[in-house]
């Protein structure tokens, strides 16, 4: 479980910061989310790896294994604020596309890029 | 199964919640027998003792009210938004004269500290609360003029930034932080985006991407740090550091190292900041102004963390010559580019990178002298920076945006005789100019550390602080990088300020509105303040770092007598 956990761990970080390198806002955007599932998941293997074990003990529970509930709840707290950002992100992507007319993250095209005297603002 | 990590609440002696009550009772009937003057306050519960809280729940309260209430009915907007911030202000100057007593803890539910979430004002956190109640009150003022107007829910945002600042400024709680810094940037975002137009959305994209990357180093380092120490209570870390058996300080100091990156992109440190010349030169005016703290928050995590930390226990010292490396660089780096800036506002940026700079190599050097006139300078250097952009706004409203695309020596190849039209203009000076005028003067001088305003003094505390006793070959970098910084934010300012203010332009002297007006002697009147009381706000700052260099102190005010004595 461990290796599984690491290897998912580590292709999806690999693969959001490849993403996250990439010229197109929406690329980046999907970088973002792949390096925020890994770092999710990052945050959740802090609590170290159980199966089965209880996060909350009830009264007179024997203790044998237990979870720490702790990575749970900030595992919770990064989703919900992971995800609202992303979707802010999102939105700006969307204005950036509608108002300069590219997904370039410069915002023009790369082969436009050196600006001509007459055009400042190809 | 991997091992359970240490569990706060298995470990031996740290008091649980259970016992509480009985020590609350035993302080209430006898005398105190403890220095801490935590348990007094919650012994006492007074109204006064909620004043740490207000700092958050009153803005984001309002925030809420903003919501319902229509974007049409913008006095009552106004209104409720500048009683709101000034009574933060209060707020903040009360909490900075109990604090200066002595460090107050607010338990959050009234959980005890290692498990519930504590929020504490002692005399650093209090001090960045009124720097950003009264930097907050001047840009909410100023945008009352235009900038209110530009786009909806402006007021709304305000507020909630305010909260994150003041939260990250008082909490004691790492995950706390991050959502507190969380609740800041998101405001940002909205407060960047406000006005709309193509620089902003271009310059907020990378300004959002950047920070989003920057949370996701903040979650790892929170993670690794919660993996190895097992509690996220600062103060509960500290006495667990200067415990002799802690265990992994390698991997613990990776988390830290991770957890520093994000809050050095945060304080825009060299070479993490290129954003920001970039975004805060595309904000409006007001939010740019406001957006100056947000850089300070990331310095001041970054003092509290080291200092609470790394100075003395485990790791004591850790990653001190990479923060005066990232400062050196950094202030090099703003140098640079506030003499290669052409508009007014991005060289106000680069006096934020500046500043950043100049603290983190200051904290780097580890000499706590010098890190009282570098706090002191802090203060200083962040009201200039906010006013420089207000007078920014004003001095290049109406301008020909193209203006930055000029030859970047125009006016020096100019006919002199040219300018005959400036004596006219000096004859009938308008008022607004005046004071237009003597506000950049004032920046100026603020910014480059020239006498006789407190940036000077500020500087020259840090000299002194660095020169006593021997001089090392750090500190003499230092002084040399300090010294080149006020030569080289000095030039292009005088160079910026003749150009938008003396040369004669076509267009209309600017008008100046009455909300403009007072925004900008604001902070102009707090800059001067800072220098006629220089010597009441140099002692503070002197005693907060006394403050700040005894960590055992704020463990003991956190966790209580018997954990803070442990830890010593």
């Amino acid at each position: 479980m461990e290796l599984v956990l690491s290897l998912g761990i580590g292709v999806f970080a690999a693969s959001g910061i490849w993403l996250m390198l990439r010229p197109r806002t929406f690329q980046v955007a999907l970088g973002i989310s792949l390096l925020s599932y890994a770092v999710n998941l990052f945050i959740f293997a802090m609590g170290r790896l159980t199966v089965g074990a209880p996060p909350v003990l009830g009264a007179g529970a024997e203790v044998v294994s237990v979870d720490d509930p702790v990575p749970q709840a900030l595992v919770l707290t990064a989703l919900v604020i992971g995800f609202a950002l992303t979707a802010l992100f999102l939105v700006v992507l969307l204005a950036a596309r509608g108002i300069t007319g590219s997904d370039h993250v410069d915002g023009r095209e790369p082969a436009q890029a050196e600006p001509q005297p007459g055009n400042p603002h190809p | 199964m991997g091992a359970s990590p240490p569990r706060p609440n298995r470990s031996p002696g740290i008091r649980t919640h259970e016992t509480l009550p009985q020590q609350e009772a035993s302080l209430r009937d006898g005398p105190l027998p403890m220095t801490s003057s935590v348990l007094t306050a919650t012994a006492e519960t007074a109204w006064s003792d909620h004043l740490v809280v207000l700092p958050i729940v009153l803005p984001i309260a309002v925030a809420g009210v903003m919501l319902l209430l229509d974007e049409r009915r913008r006095r009552l907007k106004s209104g409720l938004s500048l009683v709101t911030v000034l009574l933060l202000l209060g707020i903040a100057l009360m909490l900075a004269l109990r604090a200066d007593a002595a460090a107050q803890v607010y338990r959050l539910g009234n959980w005890d500290a290692p498990y519930g979430i504590v929020l504490v004002a002692d005399r650093l956190s209090a001090m960045m609360l009124v720097l950003a109640s009264v930097l907050g009150l001047c840009a909410l003022v100023f945008s009352f003029a235009r900038w209110g107007r530009a786009g909806p829910r402006f007021h709304g945002l305000f507020l909630l930034l305010l909260m994150g600042v003041n939260g990250a400024f008082l909490t004691g709680d790492l995950f706390n932080l991050f959502v507190f810094f969380e609740v800041m940037l998101a405001a940002s975002y909205g407060l960047v985006l406000h006005g709309s137009g193509e620089t902003r959305i271009r310059a907020g994209l990378g300004y959002i991407a950047v920070n989003l990357v920057a949370s996701l180093f903040f979650l790892v380092g929170v993670s690794l740090i919660y993996g190895t120490m097992g509690t996220l209570n600062m103060a509960d870390l500290a006495r667990r550091l200067a415990a002799p058996a802690a265990a992994e300080p390698a991997l613990f100091e990776i988390g830290c190292a991770v957890l520093g990156i994000a809050f050095l992109i945060k304080c825009s440190a060299w070479p993490l900041g290129f954003w920001l010349p970039t975004t805060y030169a595309a904000a409006s005016a007001p939010a740019a102004a406001i957006l100056a703290i947000l850089s300070k928050v990331g310095i001041y995590v970054v003092i509290r963390l080291s200092l609470l930390l790394f100075g003395s226990g485990l790791s004591a010292g850790f990653g001190q010559t990479w923060i005066l490396a990232a400062g050196l660089a950094t202030m090099a780096y703003g140098t640079i580019g506030i003499l290669a800036a052409r508009e007014l506002t991005r060289a106000a940026g680069y006096a934020v990178m500046i500043s950043s700079g100049t603290m983190l190599a200051v904290l780097g050097t580890g000499s706590a002298a010098a890190l009282a006139g570098a706090l002191y300078y802090l203060v200083g250097s962040t009201l200039a920076a906010g006013a420089l952009f207000l007078l920014a706004e004003i001095l290049q409203r109406g301008r020909a945006p193209g203006q930055a695309q000029q030859a970047v020596f125009a006016d020096e190849y100019r006919d002199p005789f040219d300018d005959a039209d400036a004596i006219e203009i000096g004859r009938t000076f308008p008022a607004a100019v005046a004071l237009l005028g003597s506000g950049f003067l004032l920046c100026t001088l603020m910014l480059a550390g020239i006498p006789p305003l407190s940036g000077f003094v500020g500087k020259l505390a840090m000299f002194t602080g660095l020169a006593t006793g021997p001089i090392t070959a750090v500190a003499w970098w230092l002084i040399a990088a300090l010294t080149l910084s006020s030569f080289g934010t000095l030039a292009p300012l005088v160079r910026l300020g003749i150009q938008n203010l003396w040369v004669p332009s076509v267009d209309p002297p600017p008008v100046l509105r009455t909300s403009e007006f007072l925004a900008l002697s604001g902070l102009l009147a707090a800059c001067l303040a800072l220098a006629l009381w220089g010597g009441p706000a140099l002692a503070y700052a002197d005693a907060t770092v006394r403050w700040l260099a005894q960590p055992q102190d704020y463990v003991r005010a956190v966790l209580g007598a018997a954990q803070g004595g442990a830890g010593t």
